[in-house]
């Protein structure tokens, strides 16, 4: 049929893209793209950690601000990173961050404010929702308040930071694609001109790529987490 | 691109010369929003279905609406490009759709699998057949957590529409689309609080209607 | 009414079975209680009744029907059906559930709602818990409208699956004596499993002794097998307390009892002391014409009795009374002995001498 013709000529199409030496080097290359995608990702994740773990595991060891806890992972669920990108853009701007590469900043600021509701509600649920009776016994045994909280809350909450981590991060990995739109290259980058050019081949080459990273993020993770788990599922683990 | 070096201020006369176009983006944000809701939740009911009657399906399930899940919506438009054509609205609704299956589906199934065995047993007992305790029992004890669903399913898929400007569609996202290419921060932020205001209505709304629904959920707290 | 023959069950993949060919027949009519340690298969028994669990092998009949020849639902609207976790609908108000089964056979509003007034009113729930929902009320009101929900069309059979396991001793000891009392009015035939030995004696007009694997190890009313266990295994399940148990089945009535240092008040005053003597007391128990008036201690008899001030008996036993009861009263009353009173008149004395008879004869 004719529709399966096209079909194998596009994904030949593909492979000639991905087999083509030229797009494998230089700024624009998967390498380079692959690298500034990542190393945007990782500088948003970890500032992202710096800004909310601290003070998730605080407040949950304290017991204060679940409502903050349930507003922040509301508000941030409804606030579109894309318009986050497209408001910090002309900020950033404005503020000639001149030096580091064009809407680099933006980007930044619109991840960090992705992934910090998912880290912090996870860390402040994990900590908070350590059993009572637990804690007590914990200090019950002589425990001071921050042994209590490394030796007892922070073990039993681990599990549950690592799954907010994973969120973000998965989230992060994909949503960094939208820095092409503000001129910071990522793999983004191939969807961007792909549209503009309507190179459907370099657009699925595109989402292909960043598809992948999106589900190596999640598995790889979900490794970590797995890791970190106690009790019961702990063992699950040693069986598959 | 031209960049723009002016100290970026709120433009309040943009805003009160294009309450019109304002409103038309709004309607457009809602229609693709409803449409996606209203598709997910179709399709979530029938796959739960599923996944309650035959309970080996549910873990191939999850992982299936899981890989949709976790697939960036913009990977998933890519691939439907080369298939309806880049301005078409089958490309967006596909894939917010896809995006809310797995939230869903595990509400729906946790909510009904939730209901106390203890109940279940005694409408049994009672002489109910398994339809009529599925319909007036163990639904309606599952409707809060399903609206619970439909809640984070409705706001998150609020945020994603505006990226559905990428493929011809939009609300929001054409102001900011436009913001990003013109450098107009008054553009950009029209859309974003915009997004972030019909959430906060919508999901208002929908917490209304959960107490509209379970009136007993309140009693005995 | 309720007729098991042989009837075993094998859930799937178990070693051995759940229910191994048990047979039991209950009396229209009758209180049957299930009693025996936890996993012995004393749900599974019940739930074979009303086909929520389907027997591996054997014949259980209702009425005289074979329960496989109706739908199970059909089934299950015509037996009552009240478990421990009472599962009551919580989107429902107490009302709602109350009507669940007269509403799934198609019953109108109007009539509904004279049945719920009525079940209501039976299980002693007020009108104005009605409107409520489940949440809204506590352990032991949440247990009475199961009980009332379990009524609904007026089943000629209940089976109760633990239905006080859950509440607190005092509330259970209420609905327990509550229960008994609405049995007596509507006669039903009631399969009751517990693994209360104490709840099982107390309520049931028969007593069935499970052992694991659903193996029957004595039938009968709980008088004869608390005085004659049929092995070790029942004597070591019933306990080190037989006697006691036993004790609380016997009414005070079952036994004579003894005149005691009780006189008519138109005696002599020598009659008096003479009486004292004898029983080896400091006081004396006065009647008029057969009525208990109370006792008078001896410092405070003068010349006359009728000037005396006798003062009441602080623990007074009626004939109705429990020999239990009543070994409490001896031991914690005057001299060893209690008073047995009869709508005002006087019955005579128990003391210890006379329980110990009827616990070894
Ligand atoms: N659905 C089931 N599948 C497999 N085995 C079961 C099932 N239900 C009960 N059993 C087994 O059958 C045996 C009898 O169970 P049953 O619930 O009848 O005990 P029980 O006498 O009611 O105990 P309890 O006093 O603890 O309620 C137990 O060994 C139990 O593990
Ligand atoms: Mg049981």
């Amino acid at each position: 049929m004719g529709e399966g013709r096209k079909v194998s000529e596009f994904f030949g199409q593909v492979v000639a893209w991905l087999t083509d030496p030229a797009n494998w080097s230089g700024s624009r290359g998967v390498p380079g793209l692959l690298r500034a995608h990542v190393g945007l990702t990782v500088a948003a994740l970890a500032a992202a950690c710096v800004l909310s773990l601290p003070l998730a595991v605080y407040l949950g060891h304290r017991h204060r601000g679940g409502l903050l806890a349930i507003s922040v992972v509301n508000i941030g669920r409804a606030l579109p990173s894309f318009g986050v990108i497209g408001v910090m853009f002309p900020i950033t701007l404005a503020f000639a961050l001149i030096r580091s590469p064009l809407g680099y900043w933006a980007t930044l600021v619109a991840m960090v404010v992705l992934a910090m509701p998912p880290m912090f509600v996870n860390a402040y649920t994990g900590v908070s929702a350590a059993d009572p009776a637990l804690v007590e016994a914990a200090r019950g045994m002589g425990m001071t308040e921050s042994q209590t909280l490394r030796r007892v809350e922070l073990p039993l909450a681990l599990p549950l930071v690592m799954a907010g981590i994973r969120t973000a991060a998965v989230a992060v990995v994909a949503t960094v694609t939208l820095g092409a739109w503000v001129g910071y290259n990522t793999l983004g980058t191939y969807i961007f001109v792909g549209f503009a050019q309507q190179d459907d081949v370099m657009v699925f080459v595109g989402g292909l790529a960043v598809a992948i990273l999106a589900v190596l993020t999640e598995v790889g993770l979900g490794g970590v987490e797995r890791m970190t788990a106690w009790g019961p599922a702990r063992r699950r683990r040693s069986v598959d | 691109m031209t960049l723009a070096q002016e100290r970026p201020t709120i433009d309040f006369g943009w805003i009160a010369d294009n309450l019109d176009e304002i409103a038309e983006a709004t309607l457009d944000h809602l229609t693709l929003t409803a449409i996606a809701v209203t598709a997910g939740l179709v399709l979530s009911v029938a796959l739960s279905l599923v996944a309650l009657r035959w309970r080996g399906t549910y873990a191939p399930i999850t992982w299936f609406t899981g890989v949709l899940y976790t697939i960036p919506s913009i990977a998933l438009f890519t691939f439907l490009v080369p298939i309806f054509g880049l301005r078409s609205i089958l490309t967006a609704e596909i894939a917010l759709v896809s995006y809310t299956l797995l939230i869903l589906i595990r509400n729906i199934v946790a909510g009904i699998r939730g209901v106390p065995a203890g109940v279940v047993e005694a409408s049994r007992g009672l002489g109910m057949t398994t339809r009529r305790i599925f319909t007036d029992v163990q639904v309606p004890l599952a409707l809060p957590a399903i609206v619970a669903g439909v809640r984070v399913a409705a706001v998150t898929t609020i945020g994603l529409v505006t990226l559905t400007v990428l493929v011809g569609q939009g609300g929001y996202g054409v102001f900011i689309l436009r913001g990003i290419r013109r450098q107009f921060l008054t553009e950009a932020l029209v859309g974003t609080l915009g997004s972030v205001i019909l959430a906060v209505v919508v999901d208002t709304a929908l917490v209304r209607l959960q107490r509209v629904v379970s009136p007993w959920a309140r009693a005995g707290r | 009414m309720i007729r098991l023959h042989e009837v075993g069950k094998m859930f799937p993949g178990a070693a051995a079975p759940a229910v191994d060919r048990l047979s039991l027949d209950i009396e229209e009519g009758e209180l049957v209680t299930l009693v025996g340690p936890s996993g012995c298969g004393k749900t599974t028994t019940l739930k074979m009744i009303n086909r929520l669990i389907e027997p591996s092998t054997g014949v259980i009949e209702v009425g005289g029907r074979d329960v496989t020849s109706l739908e199970p639902h059909v089934l299950r609207r015509g037996i009552g059906y009240v478990i421990q976790q009472v599962g009551l609908f919580p989107h429902r108000t107490v009302r709602e559930n109350i009507g669940t089964v007269p509403g799934l056979i198609g019953w109108d509003e109007p009539r509904i709602s004279q049945r719920v007034d009525e079940l209501a009113e039976l299980v002693g729930l007020d009108q104005e818990l009605l409107d409520r929902y489940p949440t809204e009320l506590s352990g032991g009101q949440q247990q009475r409208v199961g009980v009332a929900r379990a009524l609904g069309a007026d089943p000629p059979v209940l089976l109760m699956d633990e239905p006080f396991g859950a509440v607190d001793p005092i509330v259970r000891a209420r609905l327990q004596g509550e229960f008994l009392d609405l049995q007596r009015r509507l006669d039903k035939t009631v399969v009751f499993v517990t693994h209360d030995i104490d709840e099982a004696v107390m309520l049931g007009d028969r007593t069935a002794i499970l052992n694991v694997g659903g193996i029957l190890e004595q039938y009968d009313t709980p008088e004869r097998i608390l005085a004659a266990p049929a092995n070790e295994f029942v004597a070591s399940f019933l306990g080190s307390e037989r006697g006691l148990r036993r004790l609380g089945l016997r009414p005070v009535s079952s036994v004579t009892p003894v005149q005691g240092p009780v006189i008519d008040i138109s005696a002599d005053v020598s009659t008096a002391h003479d009486v004292m003597q004898r029983h080896g007391v400091e006081w004396v128990g006065l009647t008029d014409g057969g009525r208990l008036l109370g006792w008078v201690p001896m410092s405070e008899i003068g010349d006359d009795l009728a000037t005396a001030r006798p003062r009441p008996f602080l623990v007074t036993l009626t004939p109705t009374d429990s020999l239990r009861r009543a070994l409490d009263a001896v031991v914690t009353g005057h001299a060893q002995m209690a008073v047995v009173v009869d709508e005002g008149v006087y019955q005579g004395m128990i003391d210890v001498a006379k329980i110990a008879a009827e616990i070894t004869g």
